[in-house]
């Protein structure tokens, strides 16, 4: 359940300072771990944690960002500064990098010194009169739309954000002259006062609409001064809260928010007062489906028919969300993907125009913003649809290489690395293991075979025909089964083909199996004792072949690989549109079930997913060769470090 | 989200003389007192889409538009008014601020709806099945007065017959088919492929299209381009649109090309296995299934959003429809109108001074200044700013808008009489439209007419 966990548990301080403290000992999910420090002060840890815990000193990133308008200088700065510090540790390089500052704009270099007076310059502006300074760095932006035929008649003045953040940096020099040991203790008063002041400087901002983009044109001065004007009284809160030597710190998630962030390792949708907490926090609205089936209570099942509409009429409004990973949600959450591999490649891809797209907020450090900003964008796509355990793997896979990023790189050579590893992740593990896979298994395929799968696995998919071009005789029987009737898509590309097929329908399992040589099944994880976590119905397939003594080969990528062990199908599983086996779509004739739907004695269960004891499977071809199943273990131990690094 | 907004705002409608005048054009028309186009801005600002393009027909009522609209959002939205020739039709608008669209995708909203359909759905659906097209679909909205006289008007002021035969497969979620009621004479023409191709087609009367349509860019301009003819987005562009879904000229997607075609062989080539696995993950479309049984065709999806019957939506574009929109603003829909209603159902301004014995009944507004007089009657009526009313008035289910004057003992029952117009003593109007600054003489009863001058 790792794969699960991971996503939540950045919110998570108390698992991360777990992570931290037990970083030295060795131990096969280092790699997890190593990461979770760095994404804990990503998501701005609260006093407490962060006296006891060295990365915890350094400014969270958030807050109160200086008024920094063109970022592009703003780097090649803060790297020279880590250069020199980076020694220490990485986590206080953006620390020592603030303490720095009031020295070189008295003495270092000129880019330096142009940016420390630009702070002093416009900070008392901004805090006497908001407007003017505004107006003047408005003004050289004004000109982003070419003029020609449209006429600007109305524009958005600066964001208030941005005036707030001209006195913030006041703020936040102050702070440096005034306190001298920054890692001074605070009192619970002193961190509630501060934490207050945030609070109010927060609400103030957002209530003038800190939403709007900034640098659309010029803004009228009359006007920007009305709307910086509510930010001034709470910073100068800040000021006096700050300025009394205390350990300037992230409002962040409160005490209170981080209990509620903190979810149990999976949720448990019977645990009535956890789902409505869940509930609050989600971008999706769900409505909990009212008659299920008692055994799985535990599983989330929503109304299948309200999601997608909302969701759709909340496209504009969510504003943080990249349009790439939201269309991909759209996708997860209307069926339109589905299949484990593609899922991943989707996520990945839309993952890759995200970094594509991305640019490090001011005083943030890429590395944890980014991963925090895919956090989030994973928590979104559970609201889709639960993950996979594939993409459990991928996400860990992305938000690893993320942490491993050497600070020393820039931001755009950050970007293409991570996007070339992406990009090799889909290639090697996926596509590639998928060949290596096809390679194996196309020596088990002999003249005269009648194979049989199940549904539609990428995987066999791309063994068949390959067998195929390789002139093997050979027969396939495609066993389907009710809702989504995958099997016939499959079919229609194997005939395209010029395969010779067999179709039936699950039902008839027993029947057809006289026949058949060999099954290949594919899969959506296998676990570490060798169960297999795949497609409802697989059991059952290999549990008839092994009845029948027919040698049940299942074909699965490494990445797909989990270390979590499951005896049954029902601690962890998914369940689908109940409507989808109740209904028949285009056959209003036989919908016998109509008007039935809200029936309270009436459940419908319509499970994704089944556990196939290794027992029923002979041989598992993966991209490490064929194996066993009671070799997935050493598979897993042996390369899955190796996995995460590639 | 990589969308660029465009509101088609209008210019003069000849639809809607003699409420449109030389000083207000279609996007300024009152609605409860406030600007047609004012309902738009808000429906897209409450959506978040602050960075606007309004197209206006005519450099004069462009002018006017850009005013109104500095006046009135300056400081929320981003808004950039582009002026078109008149009569260039929807499409030529287009054309003419081609160059200006530069997003993967452009949201197409008419100037003149009254809606709360959060037009984000059109957008989103528009995205989860990469379309070319998608069109916002609605429930044709019960026109006409429900429960009052005026009926006798009707025929005058019927809408002109906008009901429109679309045609869809399903799953209710493509298109393939629209026509416009008023053009089927008595046989229509279906494509035969797109029938065969989708298996099943829905013919349906009750959907209206909404004029508000999610276009990729790349197609959009491409079919501007190509057909310099077409002149109107709803009945040439978009059936052609339709029409050529499954043999389409226009490079709406590159993946979809390659996919099948050549690809299988070499197996080597990681792209296009990477591009199978997707297509394959996927429930196709009868658009792949099409594609992949035809070697070298390309095809577009043309989407529809259905909007939700619960929904308001009402195009101002005729008299009827102005004043079913007046009314339902301040009535039925009145969580659009974006006042607060006092207890009786009503907004009286504080500044409007009634006289003794005058009722206002529930759904009425009454605008910021204005007189009435004594033993007045209100009922189901907007009346604008600083009008003046003299005693004795019935106004019923009418629209009176700013600085008109209304003299001793008239009596207005479904009419429109425009600013400053006036009606000098015992005046009665049903079912009349009054033009801007025209003067009605004393005495006179009318029925069913136009007053407008020559």
């Amino acid at each position: 359940m790792e794969s699960r966990r991971n996503p939540r548990a950045v919110v998570d301080p108390k698992v991360r300072q777990v992570g931290f403290f037990t970083s030295s000992q060795p131990d096969s999910s280092s790699t997890q771990q190593q990461t979770e420090p760095i994404s804990a002060s990503a998501s701005a840890s609260s006093p407490p944690v962060s006296t006891i815990s060295p990365s915890g000193n350094s400014l969270s990133p958030v807050m109160i960002p200086p008024p920094r308008l063109n970022s592009s200088d703003t780097f090649p700065l803060r790297n020279a500064a880590a250069g020199a510090t980076s020694a220490v540790s990485p986590s206080s390089f953006s620390y020592s990098n603030r303490r720095d500052f009031p020295d070189g704009s008295t003495t270092a270099s000129p880019g330096r010194h142009s940016r420390g007076s630009f702070v002093k310059s416009s900070a008392p502006v901004a805090s006497s009169l908001p407007g003017i300074g505004m107006d003047s760095m408005a003004a050289a932006k004004s000109s982003s739309v070419p003029a020609s035929g449209l006429t600007t008649v109305s524009v958005v003045t600066m964001p208030p954000g941005l005036a707030e953040n001209a006195s913030g940096m006041e703020v936040q020099s102050d702070q440096k002259k005034n306190s001298k040991s920054l890692k001074e203790k605070t009192t619970k008063a002193e961190r509630r006062a501060i934490q207050e002041a945030q609070r109010a400087a927060k609400a103030a901002a957002k209530a003038d609409g800190g939403k709007v983009p900034p640098g659309t044109s010029a803004s009228l001065a009359s006007t920007s001064v009305k709307v910086a004007k509510p930010a001034k009284p709470s910073t100068q809160k800040n000021e006096v809260a700050v300025s009394a030597g205390v350990t300037e710190k992230k409002g962040g998630p409160s005490e209170k928010d981080r209990k509620k962030d903190a979810p149990h390792p999976r949720m448990q949708y019977d645990d009535e007062s956890r789902v409505v907490k869940a509930k609050r926090r989600a971008v999706v609205k769900q409505t909990e489906a009212k008659n299920r089936v008692e055994l799985f209570r535990h599983l989330p099942q929503y109304e299948h028919g309200t999601q997608l509409p909302d969701l759709e009429a909340k496209f504009f409004q969510l504003d943080p969300m990249h349009p790439a990973v939201y269309k991909v949600g759209l996708q997860y959450l209307s069926g339109d993907i589905s299949g484990g591999n593609a899922r991943c490649i989707a996520m990945l891809q839309a993952f890759q125009d995200v970094i594509k797209d991305y640019s490090t907020p001011p005083e943030k450090n890429l590395n944890r913003d980014m991963t925090s900003k895919i956090s989030s964008y994973v928590s979104f796509l559970i609201e889709c649809r639960p993950l996979s355990i594939s993409m459990g793997n991928a996400i860990r896979f992305v938000k690893n290489r993320i942490a491993k990023l050497p600070i020393t790189l820039s931001e755009s050579e950050a970007k293409a690395a991570l996007q070339s590893d992406i990009e090799r992740f889909i290639n090697d593990k996926i596509i590639g293991a998928d060949m290596v896979i096809v390679k194996h298994a196309v020596t088990k395929i002999r003249d005269g075979d009648v194979l049989l799968t199940y549904g539609s696995p990428t995987a066999v998919e791309m063994i068949l025909l390959h067998a195929h071009e390789l002139k093997k005789k050979f027969r396939v029987l495609v066993v389907d089964s009710r809702p989504k009737l995958e099997g016939q898509l499959l079919l229609r590309r194997l005939i395209k083909r010029g395969i010779s097929c067999t179709y039936t329908h699950i039902n008839a399992i027993s029947y057809i199996m006289h026949e058949v040589t060999k099954v290949f099944l594919g899969a959506s994880s296998v676990l570490s004792n060798g169960t297999v976590y795949s497609r409802v119905g697989t059991a059952c397939v290999a549990m008839v072949a092994s009845a029948f003594r027919v040698p049940v080969l299942l074909c699965c990528e490494a990445y797909k690989f989990h270390e979590r062990v499951q005896l049954d199908s029902i601690c962890s599983n998914e369940l689908g549109d109940p409507n989808a086996i109740s209904k028949v779509h285009g056959r209003e004739d036989i919908n016998y079930l109509d008007g039935l739907t809200n029936n309270a004695n009436l459940q419908f269960l319509n499970l994704m997913y089944d556990a196939t004891p290794s027992d029923y499977i002979s041989m598992i071809i993966t991209d490490y060769g064929m194996v066993p199943p009671t070799s997935v273990p050493v598979i897993v131990r042996e390369y899955q470090k190796e996995h995460l690094l590639v | 989200m990589d969308f660029q907004v465009v509101i088609l705002a209008g210019g003069f409608s000849s639809n809607l003389v003699p409420l449109v005048s030389k000083e207000v054009p279609k996007a300024l028309l009152p609605v409860a007192n406030r600007p047609v186009l004012s309902y738009v801005l808000d429906l897209l600002e409450s959506n978040n889409l602050k960075d606007l393009i309004v197209v206006v027909e005519g450099e004069d009522a462009a002018l006017k538009v850009g005013g109104w609209i500095s006046s009135a959002c300056v400081d929320r939205l981003h808004v950039e008014v582009a002026a078109v020739a008149e009569n260039v039709g929807t499409a030529g608008a287009l054309r003419a601020i081609a160059h200006h669209l530069t997003a993967n995708d452009i949201l197409i909203v008419s100037g003149d709806i009254v809606s709360d359909i959060p037009p984000g759905a059109v957008a989103a659906t528009h995205r989860r099945h990469d379309a070319a097209v998608t069109v916002m679909l609605c429930a044709q909205p019960v026109s006409g007065p429900s429960e009052s006289g005026g009926s006798g008007g009707k025929d005058k002021t019927k809408k002109p017959a906008c009901e429109d035969i679309v045609g869809l497969d399903s799953w209710k979620q493509f298109l393939l088919y629209i026509a416009k009621g008023t053009e089927i004479k008595k046989d229509t023409r279906v494509n035969k492929s797109i029938l065969c191709a989708a298996g099943k087609m829905e013919l349906r009367s009750d959907l209206m299209d909404s004029h508000i349509y999610a276009f990729k860019r790349s197609v959009l301009q491409e079919v501007l381009d190509q057909k310099p003819a077409f002149r109107s987005l709803k009945q040439d562009v978009l059936p052609y649109l339709v029409r050529t879904q499954l043999r389409s000229d226009v490079s709406s997607d590159q993946n979809n090309v390659e996919e099948n075609g050549n690809g299988k062989n070499n197996m080597q080539n990681n792209e296009v296995v990477l591009s199978q696995v997707l297509s394959n993950a996927s429930l196709p479309s009868f658009h792949q299934v099409y594609e992949s049984g035809l070697d070298s065709r390309k095809t577009h999806k043309c989407c529809v959003y259905i909007a939700d019957e619960s929904k308001y939506f009402v195009r101002l574009n005729s008299i009827q429809a102005f004043m079913d929109v007046n009314r339902d603003v301040i009535g039925d829909a009145n969580h659009l109108s974006g006042y607060s209603f006092s207890a009786h159902h009503n907004i009286v301004h504080p500044s409007a001074e009634l006289g003794s014995k005058t009722t206002v009944g529930p759904h009425c507004m009454l605008g910021e200044g204005s007189q009435v007089g004594d033993k007045c009657s209100v009922k189901r009526s907007v009346i604008g700013r600083h009008c003046r009313i003299g005693s004795n008035v019935k106004i019923v289910n009418s629209v009176v808008m700013d600085h008109a004057t209304i003299g001793d003992g008239c009596s207005i029952q479904g009419s429109v009489i425009c600013s400053n117009a006036q009606l000098q003593e015992r005046v009665t109007l049903r079912d009349c439209q009054v033009e801007a600054g025209y003067i009605v003489c004393a005495g006179g009863e009318h029925k069913g007419e136009t007053f407008a001058r020559k």
